[in-house]
């Protein structure tokens, strides 16, 4: 297997260029999270600039990942190349915010790309607010291998995003998912690992035993999965490194399934089976030594922690279908935080800490929805034949999730959309996919 | 169809085996009840194919269900009989579920089924150690459509014999 450890500890120096005074602190785009519609801020991204001869390829690759990133959140809106009056050939001059102004770009984004002779790359890069003719923040500089030139690009794109928006940025991560072929009766699985724009895939299982629904490690170098690799569903943790993967329980006849870690990483919270009996357990990493969390004869299945640790949110079919509760992290009591028509599935706890998400199911539809911790301001994001799994970006602004088309071809892709229901996209994968699990950023 | 082309030996036990394909990969024995005609001396009793077909490998749930309906009790009845006139052989029941469920819930349900006629089979004399349990969810569709006349032969749980001579 693979390693592509060099690209996963690529190491970035930063630091801000010293002179130019900060513009502004309050963001020039507010995400709306009433639903109401946003008008796309107007950014144009000249060619980034390239400082050396060895430089061209990456300085145009570089910026084509950061609009990518930028304008597929829907905030963005890309003035194109062609309507520019102005170029910028000198990266340290200050732009002719007049040029700009007239093509009606209200943000500008400079940049300039070098390689050094030991084969590090350099990317610079400056944010202008083209209407107050003054730049958003300092200019910034990331020091990296070459090989790593995706996550610089896509670490400027997360600047320009957290300094636009205010909110934090979620490029520069990875998505773990399972990678679909073969027809709907003979469907085939692997465990696959990309950048969370499709790029840099790359597959961890063969397509041997069926494996389902991965979630990474907070610090994205573990996966947790499920796979029938031993016959029965058991989850399995992989180390993403060495791509070592083994049971998480040794006993042989266990069935688990719904694994999620805990947010400091030294716990999984998963689901056991015990004949018709499903019943969550926190399993400590370190002493493997299992506690039981609940012990009622129903379903209770896909926990997920708070960020802070404190609860986990589970579904449960202890009333009929399948509803949300919240219990502490220790167990005990639980309560109930669903209660419209219809089940509830697959919780997902924000990385913010506010809401959960969820897949509702009635009247034969599924959807992705939140709702607030109590239950309150439900509001379903999407619908279809099959909307499943969400997961959130780190910063808590978007969910990926599948969706699976009805029928004999039936088959899943991952989707995007955003908090507020808007920015529907597929993303990219080469096959069919389902699924998805979002890392933190990375570090 | 099998009783119409009776006259050739042959040719009926190839029809007989496309026909009973059909039965397991197509559909059929939609209230639970499997194969139940009398193919007089076709088929060796002891055999797996005789298990499959002549007595039926496995019975159907209503949806979010896991409660044995009576004609599945009789199909399991037979399981059973069978089962105790061939003690070598154990079996394992492989629980699915329709695709109208969260691939984690139906594993679980999926349990649920095949773990219902596990304690039925015991009930009737099985004994449970000759029994074991896989889930599979939605993993595994036999039918694809997405409509309850698949989705109803989906909802199934198989009884997978091994052990004994002859075992594949």
């Amino acid at each position: 297997m693979k390693n592509s450890l060099g690209v996963f500890l690529a190491s970035f120096m930063l630091w801000a260029f010293a002179g130019l005074a900060v513009a502004q602190d309050r963001p020039l785009i507010e995400i709306d999270m009433s639903g109401g519609v946003i008008e796309p801020i107007p950014v144009a991204i000249p060619n980034f600039i390239a400082e050396n001869s060895g430089a061209e390829r990456l300085a145009n690759d570089i910026a084509a990942v950061v609009i990518n990133d930028l304008i597929s959140t829907g905030l963005f809106r890309e003035i194109p190349g062609t309507a520019f009056i102005s170029a910028v050939t000198n990266f340290n001059a200050s732009p002719q915010f007049e040029d700009w102004r007239v093509v009606n770009a209200q943000a500008l984004v400079t940049g300039a790309v070098s390689t050094t002779t030991d084969g590090q790359l350099v990317v610079k890069f400056r944010l202008f607010d083209v209407f107050a003719q003054a730049p958003i923040g300092d200019g910034v500089q990331y020091v990296g291998s070459a090989e790593g030139w995706r996550r610089m690009a896509h670490k400027v794109a997360d600047t320009i995003y957290s300094r636009i928006t205010g909110e934090a940025g979620y490029f520069d991560s990875r998505i773990v998912y399972i990678s679909e072929t073969g027809p709907k009766n003979d469907r085939r699985k692997r465990l696959a690992l990309m950048d969370y724009d499709g790029a840099n895939l790359r597959y961890l299982t063969d397509d041997s035993s069926i494996v389902l629904a991965p979630r990474f490690s907070p610090n994205a170098r573990d996966v947790i999965y499920t796979s029938y690799a031993n016959g029965l569903p058991q989850v399995f943790l992989m180390n993403l490194e060495t791509g070592r993967q083994s049971a998480l329980i040794e006993d042989a006849l266990n069935m688990t399934t719904a694994p999620r870690f805990s947010p400091d990483g030294t716990k999984v919270v998963l689901s056991v089976i015990e004949g018709s009996n499903t019943d969550i357990y926190l399993i400590d990493l370190n002493t493997r030594r299992r506690t039981r969390l609940t012990t009622d004869g129903a379903i209770d299945t896909t926990p997920s922690f708070s960020p802070d640790g404190a609860q986990i949110v589970f579904s449960s079919d202890r009333t009929g279908r399948p509803q949300l509760y919240v219990m502490s992290a220790n167990g005990g009591e639980a309560t109930r935080i669903s209660s419209g028509d219809g089940s509830y599935n697959t919780p997902v706890w924000s990385p913010r800490g506010d809401m959960i998400a969820f897949t509702k199911i009635k009247s034969g539809r599924f959807h992705v929805g939140v709702m607030r911790l109590d239950g309150s301001r439900e509001n379903l994001l999407t619908a279809s034949f099959i909307d499943e799994a969400p997961t959130w970006s780190p910063n808590g602004r978007v969910l990926m999730f599948f969706r699976e088309s009805a029928g004999v071809s039936g088959a899943p892709q991952i989707y995007s959309v955003d908090l507020t229901g808007r920015n529907l996209r597929r993303v990219d994968t080469p096959g069919f996919a389902s699924d998805p699990n979002w890392s933190a950023v990375l570090r | 169809m099998r009783f119409v082309k009776a006259g050739f030996v042959v040719a009926a036990m190839f029809t007989l085996a496309a026909c009973e394909g059909q039965n397991i990969f197509g559909g059929g024995g939609g209230d639970g009840t499997g194969g139940s005609g009398q193919t007089p001396g076709a088929i060796e009793e002891s055999s797996l194919e005789y298990f499959a077909t002549e007595i039926g490998d496995r019975v159907l749930f209503a949806v979010n269900e896991a409660t044995i309906s009576e004609a599945s009790k009789r199909v399991l009845d037979a399981q059973v009989a069978w089962l105790n006139r061939y003690p070598e052989r154990t079996v394992i029941i492989e629980g699915h579920a329709d695709e109208q469920g969260t691939r984690e819930y139906n594993l679980a349900l999926s349990a649920r089924r095949a773990t219902s006629v596990q304690n039925y089979m015991v009930s009737i004399g099985l004994l449970a150690n000759r029994i074991s349990v896989i889930p599979f969810g939605k993993e595994r569709p036999l039918e694809i459509c997405s409509a309850e006349s698949c989705w109803s032969q989906n909802r199934r749980a198989v009884t997978v014999v091994a052990g004994g001579l002859g075992s594949v």
